[in-house]
């Protein structure tokens, strides 16, 4: 029996809705069947809460008097994109001071960054904005320092061109030296094996071929309502998939924004990897709609069943080298060890399954009380089938 | 019995004679090293933790400051900020006596047990938020 969105969002609205998260479906599917199951289930919450990279917040300071063009602009000592109109300003989560000793002494703390800023603006602290112009006949101002604070803003949404991976590596070091990676800090002779993955819990391993997730999915996004806005940058859906559609690494990305004013800082955090640099963790929420069997057939997979490759990051990832050391279930993963050509390597996660779970039970309350509607995509996301390939550059 | 945990500053011209040796053999204690930094012609610098009677580790402590070690109490400690803490597990990996630990396969939940930590501080650099911090 095929549901609509609107027959589930109708329910929604009268508190009537059955929303379970990713990891309690599974558990119903296995006593009840798919079919039985599919009747009594409209929702499944998916999450994940990892260091997301490809992030950043545009914000619009609001005009000076006189009016500035800004040309340049520090927030916080931390470089904005200023190549905009006069006071629109894009902060990127990786960007570092200037003055940043970054990996002058190796392995460099990282200790503050544009993700930092984005954290601290969310928190409702003040930040130190400091800005230059050439000046204009419209625009004759030419320098700027000024105390600017979330609440002030005229806009401040978090845009990101890539989030939510839908699979990833795992990370391994066969070099006889430590290496400081975005995978985390990975010991020398197979010291450590890190992956990074909400595994049954994440959005888009519980929706592998882009059935309900697309662009004008509303998702939870930091604590607020979000968006999907496009395929995530390097959005890859072509590559190698297991039986069950679910893909054996990176493949699908989503592009996400939604409005920082709402968001809470426990959920948007700045991040600093030894070594590597700065990033954004980031909690996402997306609910699927459980439209028919099928759909729940792919909602209700188990970390025993999704499988990453084991890359080594001391020499193959960086020189683009294909291949891999084997592949590993999620429940392998985290079990807490994996063997690696032989060894028995420990594992650590970047992803925090927790706080994962976390966001899935927030955003199941939230739909339960009506509060969180489901929307249809207005288009879908790149297939497997799909032309366009991601590609190196030549 | 009793335990403490001592910071011990060697000056250099004791750096040949095996102070530590004769404090376990003639005192009967226990001892676990926390902390060493060792170089020739340096003063050398030990964290040790001491288990054993009053009485011992008394006669102990005087038998160090006899040889000129000077002593002070270990005050610093680990601690982890349990509102940054994300429970994603990056420090598990790093920390060699398992203080760090997932508590609970399940829910991935990262749990500290502070009576095992050797304050190597191997967990600080690894945290990507910065939830680790030592404390003086």
């Amino acid at each position: 029996m095929a549901k609509t969105y609107q027959e589930i969002n109708e329910k929604i609205k009268k508190g009537k809705a059955v929303v379970l998260n990713a990891e309690e479906v599974i558990k119903l599917v296995e006593e009840k069947g798919l079919k039985k199951a599919a009747e009594e289930v409209d929702v499944v919450t998916t999450a994940t809460f990892g260091p997301m990279c490809s992030s950043g917040a545009f914000i619009n300071v609001g005009h000076t008097n006189p009016k500035m063009k800004i040309t340049k602009a520090w927030l916080n000592g931390v470089n904005a994109y200023a190549g905009l109109a006069a006071v629109d300003l894009y902060i990127g989560a990786t960007e570092i001071p200037d003055n940043d000793p970054a990996n002058s002494k190796h392995p460099g703390s990282f200790s503050y960054g544009g993700a930092h800023v984005i954290h601290d603006l969310i928190a409702g602290k003040d930040v130190k904005l400091k800005a230059t112009a050439y000046g204009t006949d419209c625009y004759p101002r030419k320098e700027l320092e000024a105390k600017i604070n979330i609440k002030n803003l005229n806009e401040a949404y978090l845009c990101n061109p890539r989030n939510c991976y839908q699979n990833y590596n795992v990370a391994v070091n066969l070099s006889p030296k430590p290496i400081y990676t975005y995978m985390g800090t990975i010991k020398p002779n197979l010291g450590n094996a890190n992956y990074c993955s909400a595994g049954q819990l994440s959005p888009l391993l519980n929706d592998p071929l882009y059935k309900t997730i697309g662009i004008g999915t509303r998702i939870w996004l930091g604590g607020a309502q979000g968006y999907v806005y496009w395929q995530g940058t390097q959005h890859a859906p072509q590559g190698e998939r297991g039986k069950n559609d679910v893909p054996i690494g990176g493949a699908g990305t989503l592009a996400v924004a939604g409005d920082m004013k709402q968001m809470k800082p426990e959920w948007i955090v700045g991040t600093s990897m030894q070594g590597y640099g700065v990033t954004l963790t980031i909690g996402i929420g997306i609910p699927i709609p459980i439209l028919n069997e099928e759909i729940l057939k792919y909602a209700s997979v188990k970390d025993e069943d999704i499988f990453a490759p084991i890359v080594d990051y001391s020499s193959d990832y960086p020189n683009c080298k294909p291949g891999n050391l084997g592949k590993v279930s999620y429940a392998e993963l985290k079990s807490g060890k994996i063997s690696v050509q032989g060894k028995e390597v420990k594992t650590s996660g970047m992803s925090s399954y927790k706080k994962a779970l976390e966001i899935a039970n927030i955003l199941k309350k939230e739909i339960k009380e009506g509060k969180f509607l489901l929307s249809e995509p207005v288009q879908k996301l790149p297939g497997p089938d799909s032309k366009e390939r991601f590609k190196p550059l030549k | 019995m009793t335990s403490k945990r001592l910071v011990l500053k060697f000056p250099k011209e004791v750096g040949d004679k095996p102070i530590v040796y004769k404090l376990i053999k003639n005192f009967d204690l226990v001892f676990n090293i926390l902390k060493a930094q060792v170089s020739p012609e340096k003063e050398g610098l030990l964290v040790m933790e001491l288990t054993g009677s009053d009485n011992d580790i008394e006669k102990g402590i005087n038998y160090l400051k006899d040889n000129k070690v000077t002593i002070q109490p270990l005050e610093k400690d680990i601690a982890r900020d349990e509102n940054k803490c994300t429970h994603c597990s990056a420090c598990v990996v790093h920390c060699p006596t398992g203080a760090l630990y997932i508590k609970d396969r399940a829910t991935m939940e990262v749990g500290f047990d502070k009576s095992k930590c050797i304050l190597c501080e191997a967990c600080i650099p690894v945290c990507p938020v910065g939830a680790m911090k030592t404390n003086y």
